[in-house]
């Protein structure tokens, strides 16, 4: 083992607390000079950017740096950037943009973008929404309000039941809970369970099926393949919004719940709409 | 006679509290209530018991003031271990949600927890590690007793009562929404009365000591319960709704409250988690490796700088939101001339080895110390370096954020903690050695690997969200979902968590083994703790 050669010892500040002396070293010298250093950097960035606060207001720095504006014209270049391809697809017919491949394209990731940023929060960022908690799935061919592009952008900009647009699409399935006995919906659950599969008690069936008549006919039609105009669902697919089995069914029937979508004609760009409407009509189910 | 007045106060505190219970107007101030009412019993009853019983005739103000202390140390580990648990929990909460059980909703959910576990470490443990090392530490250093008599008593079970109001509040519902001074007025209150009893007992310490002058420890500690009871004052001013409801509502609004918010939060961490801390430092390291401190000149100049500066760096919390450009500039600015003070400790710390190297080899615990350093230096270089605007714009609200406080908080407040408990524990309760020293390797290593595991993990995940979330195509368009973002960061969050079982798992050896050093280990030959100066 090689030994340094001991440097001269360097003396204490020759107090002693509970046996703790210090030793009288200098800083170091690196540690100094990087002080130093980060104070002139520090004094540099505050005369380029805005510091120092004064009686009316801060010095605005030498390079005009501010957040806001930048942020702005960030959002302006952006804007610009897709200017042209943004007024054409607001200018084509609906029908006939996805005769344009240029439009597609640019429809498709632009809608993606949206529905990723506005929509996944409801309806999944793949799109298959939540069942049994009445987000629908989008991925399917089962729509309640229409699966054309017109439908899909009509439900996209004016929403569903809600209290900020009176275009928004409206309808309002009662609380039979209210209306009937408890038997009576027990029947029915059973009669509408019968048109996708299998009912829980077979013998009510029968009576299920004047109740449905005299009750839901009208909205859901007498077969139960439903109303698209009124938003009422097929009931015959298999497909359910809030819920399959027995219980969910008979649940929904006492106390119906009535989903709400927001309008988003006030938050997004027309553009914006008829993109996400391209790309969720994309997305496997469009008609 | 002092007595008769006590078992009075107690008596209408009790009576009062009981009242408060019964017109409470939410579920978290009537417990509240009625643990005050508890606790203000239980000291009726014990006072009661003790009244006009002889005094032991000790001449106690010859001796140091070591049973508040040995209390200290006990609360320090229990804490830790509730604190550490709590956050393994949370931390498996966000990597599996079903943990959020349905029958722990609206008490155990994560929302709930969150605050308890940040409360619990830093104010619980951390706090109780300060206010027990500072005790025994300006005693030593002063040569004299703790000033004020039982005042010291009344500041560590204060401090207990305040926990255990804070933490019941959180579980039950009441909060500030202000990170880390989440309790609402009525713990506030009680804390306000407790910290300013603390500065009393140190600094009445301090101005009777037995020596010249004031030991650099020192120093920090009361930079540390001056500008804590200032910081706690301020972003604390607030006007309750109603004397039997735990509501307040804020005197500041809008970005006012955010910047004193960040005000006390980036202190929080500088005067509570740095300036007290390296008061532990400054007297453990150098008592542990027998060595003189490495520079005086530095340790002056580093503690002027860091109090001088830490207190502007605040607003670098809030880059790129309402707070004005030039308030986050100088956030920044100041966050980067706070790098080299911060180091000065780390400097002194680790210089004050030179000779004495060797011992890492030998010495477990000054091993502890020793990383506990390291551990503060990287964080003190990682913060201000994530202080500047545009590293800040990849970095903030990410995870990130977590891994930088988390290896500042289990690498430099745990490990330096840890340290000083195997030192203390010998010494307060009178035993020749530790247990053993196996387990206190054990527990290094397991602390050790678990902070790389969970700072790590933290870097991975935090940096790659910041990356999905700006990630733009060609066109311009977002190319991730926000839920893509938070599954990616799935196998991340597993690795954090078992992070945490490591960190929890040495803490339980270190439980063990200071156990079994009061339990097993003979007892030292009889030195008494006399109040004499060095000379």
């Amino acid at each position: 083992m090689s030994k340094k050669p001991v440097k001269k010892e360097v003396p204490t500040t020759g107090h002693s607390w509970d046996g703790i002396e210090e030793y009288d070293n200098p800083m170091p010298r690196w540690w100094l000079w990087t002080f130093y250093a980060c104070i002139v950097f520090a004094i540099g960035y505050s005369i380029a950017y805005p510091a120092w606060p004064m009686i009316n207001r801060a010095t605005p720095g030498l390079l005009g740096y501010s957040t806001r504006q930048d942020g702005e014209a960030a959002l302006i270049a952006a804007a610009q950037a897709n200017d042209v391809i943004n007024t054409k697809l607001a200018e084509t017919e609906l029908a006939d943009i996805s005769k344009d491949p240029e439009l597609v394209t640019y429809a498709t990731n632009a809608g993606a973008a949206v529905f990723r940023t506005w929509c996944a929060q409801c309806h999944g960022s793949g799109a298959a929404g939540v069942q049994a908690n009445g987000y629908p799935n989008l991925l399917d061919d089962d729509w309640l309000w229409g699966g054309a592009i017109d439908d899909i952008h009509t439900t996209i900009s004016h929403g569903i039941r809600n209290t900020m647009d009176d275009d928004a699409r409206y309808s309002e399935m009662p609380a039979f809970g209210d209306i009937l006995e408890q038997e009576q919906i027990a029947q029915v659950t059973n009669f509408v369970m019968s048109l996708s599969g299998d009912a829980d008690s077979p013998d009510m069936i029968a009576d299920g099926a004047i109740v449905f008549e005299e009750n839901c006919a009208a909205c859901h039609a007498e077969d139960g393949t439903g109303d698209r105009a009124q938003g009422a669902p097929n009931l015959t697919d298999a497909v359910w919004l809030y819920g399959d089995g027995y219980d969910h069914i008979f649940a929904q029937i006492s106390k119906a719940r009535n989903g709400v979508m927001p309008n988003w004609n006030t938050r997004l760009s027309e553009p914006e709409i008829r993109a996400v409407s391209i790309y969720v009509h994309s997305l496997g189910g469009g008609e | 006679m002092g007595n008769y007045v006590k078992v009075l106060v107690f008596g209408v505190i009790t009576l009062g509290a009981m009242i408060a219970a019964n017109f409470a107007r939410d579920l978290a101030y009537q417990v509240n209530a009625l643990v005050i009412m508890a606790a203000a019993f239980g000291m009726f009853i014990y006072t009661l018991r003790n009244t006009d019983e002889p005094v032991p005739a000790h001449k106690l103000e010859a001796e140091y003031m070591d049973g508040v202390i040995r209390y200290g140390v006990i609360a320090t580990v229990i804490w830790g271990l509730v604190g550490f648990a709590a956050g393994t929990f949370i931390a498996f909460q966000l990597a599996f949600p079903n943990l959020n059980f349905d029958w722990l909703n609206g008490v155990g959910n994560f929302g709930r927890l969150r605050p308890l576990h940040t409360s619990a470490v830093i104010f619980a443990f951390g706090g109780n590690a300060l206010i027990a090392t500072s005790f025994y530490v300006v005693q030593r250093t002063s040569a004299a007793r703790l000033w004020g008599g039982n005042l010291a008593w009344f500041v560590f079970w204060g401090y207990q009562l305040f926990i255990v109001l804070a933490a019941t509040g959180y579980m039950f519902g009441a909060t500030q929404s202000k990170e880390y001074a989440e309790p609402e007025w009525l713990a506030d209150w009680l804390l306000t009365v407790v910290w300013l009893a603390y500065l009393a007992v140190f600094l009445g310490t301090v101005i009777r000591r037995n020596q010249p002058h004031i030991y650099v420890a020192n120093w920090f500690y009361m930079g540390f319960i001056v500008t804590v009871a200032m910081l706690h004052v301020f972003n604390n001013l607030s006007v309750p709704v109603s004397l039997f409801g735990s509501k307040s509502v804020q005197v500041f609004s809008g970005v006012q409250d955010a910047m004193t918010q960040w005000w006390y939060g980036h202190n929080a961490v500088g005067f509570f988690l740095t300036a007290g801390f390296l008061g532990m430092m400054y007297y453990f390291i150098p008592k542990q490796a027998e060595r003189p401190v490495f520079s005086y000149k530095l340790s002056i100049i580093h503690f002027w700088a860091l109090i001088f500066i830490y207190i502007w760096a605040g607003p670098h919390h809030l880059h790129y939101t309402a707070l004005p450009d030039w308030a986050a500039t100088l956030g920044m600015v100041f966050s980067i001339v706070l790098w080299m003070p911060s180091w000065g400790g780390m400097i002194n710390g680790l210089m004050t080895l030179s000779g004495a190297w060797d011992k890492l080899r030998t010495d477990p615990i000054l091993r502890m110390l020793v990383i506990s350093v390291g551990f503060y230096g990287m964080s003190t270089f990682e913060g201000p370096m994530m202080s500047i605007r545009i590293v800040n714009s990849l970095s903030h609200y990410t995870d990130w954020t977590i891994g930088h406080v988390h290896s500042g908080a289990l690498g430099w407040n745990g490990m330096i903690t840890f340290g000083a408990l195997y030192f203390l524990v010998p010494r307060l309760w009178n035993r020749q050695a530790l247990y053993s020293l196996n387990a206190v390797s054990w527990h290094f290593w397991l602390a050790t690997i678990g902070i790389v595991l969970y700072a790590a993990s933290m870097w991975v995940s935090g940096i790659m969200e910041g990356l999905m979330w700006r990630e733009v195509d060609a066109n311009g368009f977002l190319v991730n979902s926000f839920a893509d973002t938070v599954s990616a960061k799935f196998p991340m969050y597993v690795v954090r968590g078992l992070g945490g079982v490591l960190y929890l798992a040495g803490a339980l050896i270190m439980t063990w083994n200071l156990y079994m050093t009061v339990k097993r280990v003979p007892m030292a030959a009889r030195v008494t703790a006399t109040a004499q100066p060095a000379e």
